[in-house]
């Protein structure tokens, strides 16, 4: 079998005492929550940190004033499960609720999942593989392979729950040596497949604040292949709000389409004040394809993928108006 | 034979079953010797190359490095088939494939060995990749992939046979229709990867592996490490899933046991997930091309058929795969008149080979569509026109297969009936398909030419129980379950009674393994030969002991034979006969016709089947969801139903991922995603509800008239899925996998007014060998083994 590298593993007592020693070990030290993504990657030298570092136990759902905030290190399954979320924010939960398999749920954690590195089917290989047929940009070589005449790596955004942290306008806590900060969920992000956290590298998700108001509908919609385990080929959050059937505001955001998660505002801004029916649906759905540029580096087509788009944001669309608003 | 069958037609769970639930089956990894190595094997970068030079000087010097070999430590090439010795355990001249293997190391710990292997430097010269069939046609640019075809281009092997007078039934003809279909590659995807653990310990070498066939390991180690095979004991461990893609002997096998013999200390090697991509010898992409004439009435008049394979690197089954896709044309749809021309490609990737249904799959998929668009275009009902050609039973086939019983009838009138085939729903976007198909209860000869029996039995009695020993490998399917099913109604005892020993070199006798769905039939008829000869001895000592005469008035049953125990009745046997032990063997009667070649395609008997699939198709997306599959398989009888409904359920599944989703896809000359994640194959969740129906012909060859199951039911999906697509968007897809962009493709063909269509667009012109003319036999002569020999004056 593929066997994990000789490495150092430290458990810090808290986020900050992480902090410290990753900004102590620099390009040497490497995050771990539930492992799910990291470990296999280990195996397959797409990572070669020398230590890695667990991320301290951050875990629960809290229903706060004006939002919801998920501890980092709270697993995908009570997130998908947490009654507070589900009510609330229902989108986001099944964004949780969709990504892999259960027993891989169980492990991975939200933090994980908002941090999960980009993927590209000339990335995810084994090192004898890309070896073999000449290493990518993004790791070992200094081209990228989808697109050979771009100077920057293409590896796809490839996280369930990102596009919601995005259209519920979320902020993220981050712990560093030096303390804790918040951001913008969007200020996480760069269109990057390589640099496509724009944190600090030391810096770690402690965790995230879901603004919540009432009469919000949220929904996510994930295309894959089969119906568990495979990452998202296309997938749309949605955030809602509705005055009978006139939109007062809608933000769309797309998984799988870029290397970072894509918030499309036009397509918000065109539904607000109008109608939301079936034209509407589709005539957004199609201004939110637009900007998706998928390549040939993850399942089936970009052809296909590229049309798919529309299809999941009209499907996100929908799913959100039909709910019911706490 | 049997008046009243106690045990046979019972669901009684597998032997095996609960080990392998509980993990206490002991799989070849999970084999630990004291000081045992772990090998690593260093695969091939490029896909095809000359290799100049390969230094291991580097990797020896590693700590922890025992022994480290190359293609000069193992010469010698094996292969499956005696006509394609091609392969080297490690390729010392040229690589032809990415992961082809180039050197091995044995090391203390497998980390040591993968450094190992990357310290080892090849240098390589390299060749253009031959990576498409149309590349594999023309002349080679530098050199041919294997030179010993003594050919400027790629082809591996040709056939060309006429059956009957096809030019006279196409003349016949009202109407002719030509079609081109291409069938992907695809993988076998067992859940256990091969692994293998080899000891040298007084000059005697054994070997435990996850294989289909001990006796073809045995074989190939004999040959590669030039030991007598007395001195070689191959052993399969609890199979964790061939499919066919276990059935060659494999360069880790040979490689683990040559490294034994070096280091005198027991070495493991078990692939990767990837490593298994590479191994494969799974489905050939096949491009078909099909010409067929019928009359008015859809009554076929000819057919000719041509197929082009894409074999990968080397001949693995290939020499037969390429006879397999045409030659059971015949046994499902009776054909007057029959040419086929087929070719074998040689390409720069893994070497395709057997996989469930072994070059069938790909002509049904053909065939079925070929035929549902004849009847389209003359306005017949595409299913009354396919009943109106099914094959009779008890006849001859143009190409002088013999069909013994043939529920081709039952089967399909049972799932027309379960899924109102015929008043079904119409609306856009739903759809059902109708397939039948129709497999092999065994190959009818060995794959080396022999006389001797394809499976042997050994029954052994004595005052602790009874034992069967035969060299069959259980590999899921539940052949040791049936073995013991079909001894245990013999002696009138329950299977998990019947103590077994089986796949073992050293003990077992031989039985040529889990391959063309033949254990149940041949290794049955051997079995229930050793078991009815240990049943006279037990009856015989109990008639005595009870003063009975005539032996017919014992009754054996309910672990009892007459009025004593079955133990006590041991002790009786015991005591009157010595040491009690009886045999059985079994060896297919000559079935093929006089012209050579004919030993490809012959069973003692075919299995059935039909399906019906519903689907809904959706045309905005073209993601196809199957909702429902209704199956009928003519079994013969059903020894055990639990089982034989398991592979009827584990085929479809097979057949749903390769119409679906599966593929072997390369890029660059890689293939393009060795995982498990990335190969997409279906899970529980996207297998939708399956309906079986066993349908009971009581077959005359099989044991108490079983056929086979293992492969037969995958076939009639594939076809039935694209059929039902077409049923439910009025678009042919004539290439598998029918991915959801397949279908958008051929719905704008369809909107521009084009022929409605997504498949190649043509088939190549290739050179074929002349003819072979065969005359066919008459329909009705069944004569087979000596009578036939008589008849055809000997020779094959």
């Amino acid at each position: 079998m593929l066997r994990l590298p000789r490495i150092q593993y430290r458990r810090p007592r808290s986020a900050a005492e992480a902090a410290g020693m990753l900004a102590e070990l620099g390009p040497r030290g490497m995050l771990v929550a539930g492992g799910t993504d990291v470990f296999p990657n280990l195996k397959r030298r797409q990572f070669e940190p020398e230590v890695l570092v667990q991320v301290p136990s951050l875990r629960g759902v809290q229903d706060l004033q004006g939002g919801i905030r998920v501890g980092a290190t709270t697993t995908l399954s009570e997130a998908a499960s947490s009654a507070t979320l589900r009510l609330a924010l229902p989108g986001f939960a099944e964004a949780a609720g969709l990504v892999s398999s259960p027993p891989l749920r169980n492990a991975a954690t939200i933090g994980g999942n908002l941090c999960v590195d980009t993927r590209c089917n000339y990335y995810n290989q084994s090192y004898e593989w890309r070896r073999s047929i000449g290493f990518c940009i993004k790791k070992d070589g200094d081209i990228c392979l989808v697109a050979p005449s771009s100077p920057r790596c293409w590896a796809v955004s490839s996280s369930d729950t990102a596009p919601m942290v995005l259209v519920l306008d979320a902020t993220i806590g981050l712990a560093s040596p030096a303390g804790e900060r918040e951001i913008p969920a969007a200020a996480l992000y760069r269109d990057d497949g390589i640099d496509y956290l724009a944190k600090r590298p030391e810096e770690v998700l402690t965790w995230v604040h879901l603004p919540f108001t009432p009469g919000l509908r949220t929904s996510y919609v994930k295309l894959r292949r089969r119906g568990s385990i495979d990452f998202p080929i296309a997938g749309a959050g949605v955030a809602l709000r509705l005055d009978g059937e006139t939109v007062l505001s809608c933000r769309i955001a797309l998984s799988a389409v870029a290397s970072h998660p894509l918030e499309v505002p036009a397509a918000g801004e065109f539904l607000s004040g109008r109608r939301l029916d079936e034209e509407t649906i589709e005539a957004a759905a199609e201004l939110a394809a637009k900007p998706a540029r998928p390549l040939d580096n993850t399942d089936l087509t970009h052809f296909w993928r590229k049309r798919m788009v529309r299809v999941v944001v009209a499907a996100a669309l929908r799913k959100a108006a039909t709910q019911n608003p706490v | 034979m049997t008046p009243k069958l106690e045990s046979v037609g019972k669901p009684y769970p597998k032997v095996d079953g609960a080990a392998k639930v509980r993990g206490q089956a002991v799989y070849a990894d999970d084999i630990h010797l004291p000081r045992m190595l772990h090998c690593k094997i260093l695969r091939a970068q490029a896909p095809h190359a000359r290799i100049v030079s390969v230094d291991t000087s580097a990797a020896r010097r590693l700590p922890g490095v025992v022994a480290v070999i190359t293609g000069r430590d193992l010469p010698i090439k094996f292969g499956i088939l005696p006509v394609t010795q091609d392969e080297a355990a490690l390729e010392g001249e040229k690589v032809r494939y990415v992961g082809d293997p180039v050197a091995a190391v044995a090391a203390v710990d497998e980390e040591t060995a993968a450094a190992a292997c990357d310290a080892i430097a090849v240098e390589y010269e390299l060749l253009n990749p031959v990576m498409t069939i149309e590349e594999a046609l023309k002349e080679a640019a530098q050199e041919p992939i294997q030179p010993y075809t003594r050919r400027t281009d790629n082809i591996h092997r040709q056939v060309a046979y006429e059956f009957g007078e096809v030019d006279a039934g196409f003349t016949a003809a009202d109407h002719i229709r030509e079609d081109v279909y291409f069938f992907q590659g695809n993988t076998h995807l067992p859940m256990e990867q091969h692994s293998a653990v080899a000891t040298y310990v007084d000059g005697k070498l054994t070997l435990w592996s996850s294989t289909q066939v001990v006796h073809y390991v045995h074989r190939a180690l004999a040959r590669t490490l030039e030991l007598p095979m007395d001195r070689i004991r191959v052993i399969g461990a609890v199979h964790g899933g061939g499919f066919g893609g276990k059935t060659d002997p494999f360069s880790h096998e040979i490689v683990v046991a040559k490294l034994a013999m070096l280091t005198g200390r027991p070495v493991k090697c078990t692939l990767t997930r990837e490593e298994v991509f590479y191994a494969h010898r799974g489905r050939h992409p096949v491009l078909m091309w099909v010409r067929t004439g019928v009359k008015k009435n859809g009554r076929i008049t000819a057919m000719h058929f041509r197929s082009a394979l894409d074999g990968g690197a080397y001949g693995s089954y290939g020499a037969a795969t390429v006879f397999y896709t045409g030659v059971l044309q015949t046994v499902t749809y009776a054909l007057p008149a029959y040419r086929f021309e087929g070719s074998r490609l040689f390409t720069n990737k893994p070497p395709c080979g057997p996989k469930r249904g072994h070059g069938t799959p790909q002509a049904r998929f053909a065939i079925e569509m070929h035929l549902e668009k004849i009847a389209h275009e003359i306005g017949v009902d595409p299913v009354a026109m396919k009943r109106l050609n099914f094959v009779k039973p008890f006849s001859r086939a143009v190409n002088w297969l013999r069909i013994t019983s043939c529920g081709l009838e039952e089967c399909t009138e049972k799932v027309l009936a379960a899924s109102g085939f015929q008043i079904r729903e119409r609306r856009p976007g739903h759809g059902m398909g109708f397939a039948i198909s129709t497999y092999m209860s065994g190959a009818g000869t060995a794959i080396y030419w022999n006389d001797m029996p394809h499976s042997e039995v050994q029954i052994k009695v004595d005052r602790s129980g009874a034992t069967l020993f035969c060299g069959a490998m259980d590999i899921g399917q539940g052949s040791d379950s049936v073995l013991a099913h079909i001894a245990a109604e013999e002696l009138g005892l329950r299977p998990r009674d019947i103590r077994l020993v089986t796949a073992d070199t050293d003990t077992t006798p031989i039985d040529l393994g889990s391959y063309s769905s033949r254990v149940t039939f041949m290794a049955g008829n051997a079995a229930l030969e050793a078991a009815r000869k240990m049943r006279a001895l037990l009856v015989a000592a109990v008639a005595e002991k009870m003063g009975v005469a005539d032996v017919e008035e014992i009754d054996v049953g309910d672990g009892r034979i007459g009025e004593f125990s079955f133990l006590e009745a041991a002790e009786l046997a015991e005591t009157k006969f010595g040491m009690l032990t009886s045999g059985g063997s079994y060896k297919p009667p000559r079935i093929g016709g006089p012209f050579k070649g004919s030993g490809v395609g012959p069973s003692p008997a075919y299995s059935y089947t039909a399906a019906v699939v519903d689907v809904d198709a959706d045309p905005r997306t073209g993601i196809v969801t199957v909702n429902k599959v209704w199956i009928a398989h003519d079994i013969g009888r059903s020894i055990n139903p639990l089982l034989v409904i398991g592979q009827v359920e584990g085929g479809v599944y097979m057949g749903l991922g390769e119409v679906l989703m599966e593929e072997q896809a390369f890029r660059k000359g890689l293939h393009k995603w060795p995982s498990m994640l990335d190969y997409k194959s279906p899970t529980f969740l996207d297998t939708p509800p399956i309906e079986t129906f066993l349908i009971e012909t009581i077959d005359p060859e099989g044991p108490y008239g079983a056929k086979e199951a293992g492969q037969g039911p995958l076939l009639p999906v594939i076809p039935a899925v694209s059929l039902a697509v077409h049923d439910a968007l009025g678009v042919w897809v004539e290439e598998t996998p029918i991915t959801p962009e397949k279908v958008l493709r051929a719905l704008e063909t369809k909107a521009k007014g084009e022929p409605p269509r997504y498949g190649p667009k043509s088939f190549p012109k290739i050179p074929y060998p002349p003819l072979v003319m065969v005359q066919p036999p008459a329909p009705d002569d069944l004569r087979v083994g000596a009578e036939l020999e008589a008849a055809l004056g000997g020779g094959s």
